[in-house]
């Protein structure tokens, strides 16, 4: 018994770090009906760039973040003014073209730049730390930690969402564009904050992927399937919905490889397709209005 | 006259890809002028205004606001200088409360006259329902924000496409009979209506657009109805 409660604790853990690998992804396609394939790569260039920061000034990869997310922010921001912005339109193949030849070249250029031997960012003690709640049941600082700040990017990109000018921004641009501009937005400079922010939840979705794993330049795609998943259990324009997505994806995958471990992705894809044949919109979409 | 204009629409040609929707349009706005545009369903009304708010560019001819040429301006900068439409339909933000959609009318950052405050004094119902999601707002009351929402920009230029369109003529007149207050501060309008008769009523001058071009243009109370059937129609 306690056995499965410490799966299940376990998989609710690794669903925030799932969450963060969907917010992002959802965030752009609910501003912009942009799908952006290249995300999953993007996710794997923040944990390289963490690499290179903590290892040219010899900080540990959490306040690597202090650099790192501004340093992604600001690739998003010139990403989607420069070549996102061209690609958008009332076609949705231009951005999904253009995204998946984007994730080819991140993966090559990593390629090149690291090879493809694995990396892992190291955080000294704090990987190593548990707390023993219960008989059989441990919980790992650094989990922990990864949820915590996963709950607190979801509850901020809420309240950016629906208590500040920008988010008004945000959602004013995704209904109607033309009269967006009437407004005095410049939709140009509103797709690439959204990118920018959305890169910034990918640079701290990075860094706690590579210190939770070994990573290399070809694990992208995998990532960006978990954050699909997890969007579409959750239901698209729902932040919470996004967290909980993830968490369920966590879960289900916690639960697989407990009874068998060549069943963990399985058992996430399983639960995934279940719940898009029973509730297509996703367990919470946003209410409309 | 061209010297105390406020807005000059200077002969332009307006393209939807290869389609002429506009030739050789011109138009004059005093300060403090109401002007109406009238003209049958696709004479080219609502693209003059979108044009003017700069969403749409004229291919020929300029257009000059405060001495200033917008023809090439993008809309987010036409409403800074002091231009804002009320779109044609209405079109507020859906994921928008009432109150949003008027706060992102002022985003643009203007100073003048408009505040929510005052806004809610012009139309206390929408201060009554201002938490409520645009679309729970019945369709006048939906018009009403839409006004609100573009006089937040605080404009010197005010364009309304079609303000009665799909509202009950009780509602038309309530809205219409705001306009003095609205224009009490000094601003411009330019309203384009299929209304001929509230047209004429709120306008003192008058602009008939037939098939894209200019077919009558003159003071309202100098045109005669036959004058005004021959240009709408083009019998």
């Amino acid at each position: 018994m306690t056995e499965w409660l410490n799966v299940i604790l376990q998989g609710v853990l690794i669903g925030g770090l799932y969450a963060m690998f969907a917010a992002g992804l959802s965030l752009i396609f609910g501003v912009m009906r942009l799908v952006n394939i290249a995300h999953g790569d993007l996710i794997v260039l923040a944990a390289y760039v963490a690499l290179t920061v903590t290892e040219a000034m010899g900080i540990g990869p959490l306040t690597s973040l202090i650099l790192v997310v501004p340093a992604m922010a600001l690739i998003g921001y010139a990403l989607q003014r420069l070549l996102l912005n061209r690609t958008l339109g009332d076609d949705l193949l231009p951005p999904l073209l253009v995204t998946f030849g984007l994730s080819i070249i991140i993966q090559n250029g990593l390629l090149e730049l690291f090879t493809a031997d694995s990396q892992k960012l190291k955080a000294g003690a704090v990987e190593i730390m548990t707390y023993h709640l219960a008989p059989g049941i441990w919980i790992g600082l650094l989990p922990l930690i990864q949820f915590i700040v996963a709950v607190a990017v979801i509850a901020g990109l809420q309240v950016l969402f629906y208590r500040t000018a920008l988010g008004r921004a945000f959602r004013a641009t995704s209904d109607d564009q033309s009269v967006a501009q009437l407004m005095g937005l410049d939709t140009r400079h509103v797709f690439a904050m959204a990118m920018a922010l959305s890169l910034a939840v990918i640079a701290i979705a990075g860094v706690f992927l590579a210190v939770r794993s070994n990573f290399d330049p070809s694990i992208g795609p995998a990532r960006l399937i978990f954050g699909f998943e997890a969007v579409i259990i959750g239901g698209l324009g729902s932040m919470w919905g996004t967290l909980a997505g993830g968490i369920i994806l966590g879960v289900s995958q916690a639960i697989g490889a407990q009874i068998d471990p060549g069943w963990q992705l399985l058992a996430g894809h399983i639960v995934f397709l279940a719940i898009l044949a029973v509730r297509p919109q996703g367990l919470f979409p946003k209410v409309s209005g | 006259m061209r010297d105390d204009a406020l807005l000059q629409v200077d002969a332009i040609d307006v393209f939807y890809g290869d389609f002429q929707a506009l030739f050789d349009v011109s138009l004059t706005v005093k300060p403090g002028q109401v002007v109406a545009v009238i003209g049958a369903n696709g004479a080219g009304k609502s693209t003059l205004l979108r044009t003017i708010a700069g969403l749409m560019h004229p291919r020929a001819g300029d257009i000059q606001f405060v001495g200033a040429g917008i023809g090439r301006a993008p809309a987010y900068d036409v409403v800074k200088s002091g231009i804002a439409l009320v779109p044609e339909g209405r079109r507020l933000f859906q994921s928008l409360s009432v109150e949003e959609n008027l706060k992102i009318g002022g985003q643009s950052g203007r100073p003048g006259p408009w505040s929510l405050d005052r806004i809610y004094q012009l139309f206390p119902v929408l201060s009554e329902r201002r938490h409520l999601p645009a679309t729970a707002l019945s369709g006048g009351q939906q018009q009403m924000a839409a006004i609100g929402r573009a006089l937040m920009s605080n404009p010197k230029l005010l364009l309304c496409d079609e303000i009665s369109l799909g509202l009950a003529p009780i509602i038309v007149r309530d809205i219409y009979a705001q306009l003095p207050a609205i224009v009490g501060d000094g601003m411009s309008l330019i309203i384009v209506e299929q209304d001929i008769a509230q047209a004429l009523k709120a306008a003192s001058q008058v602009y008939c657009l037939q098939e894209g071009r200019i077919a009558l243009q003159g003071a309202a109370h100098e045109l005669t109805r036959d004058a005004i059937s021959a240009a709408y129609f083009g019998v």
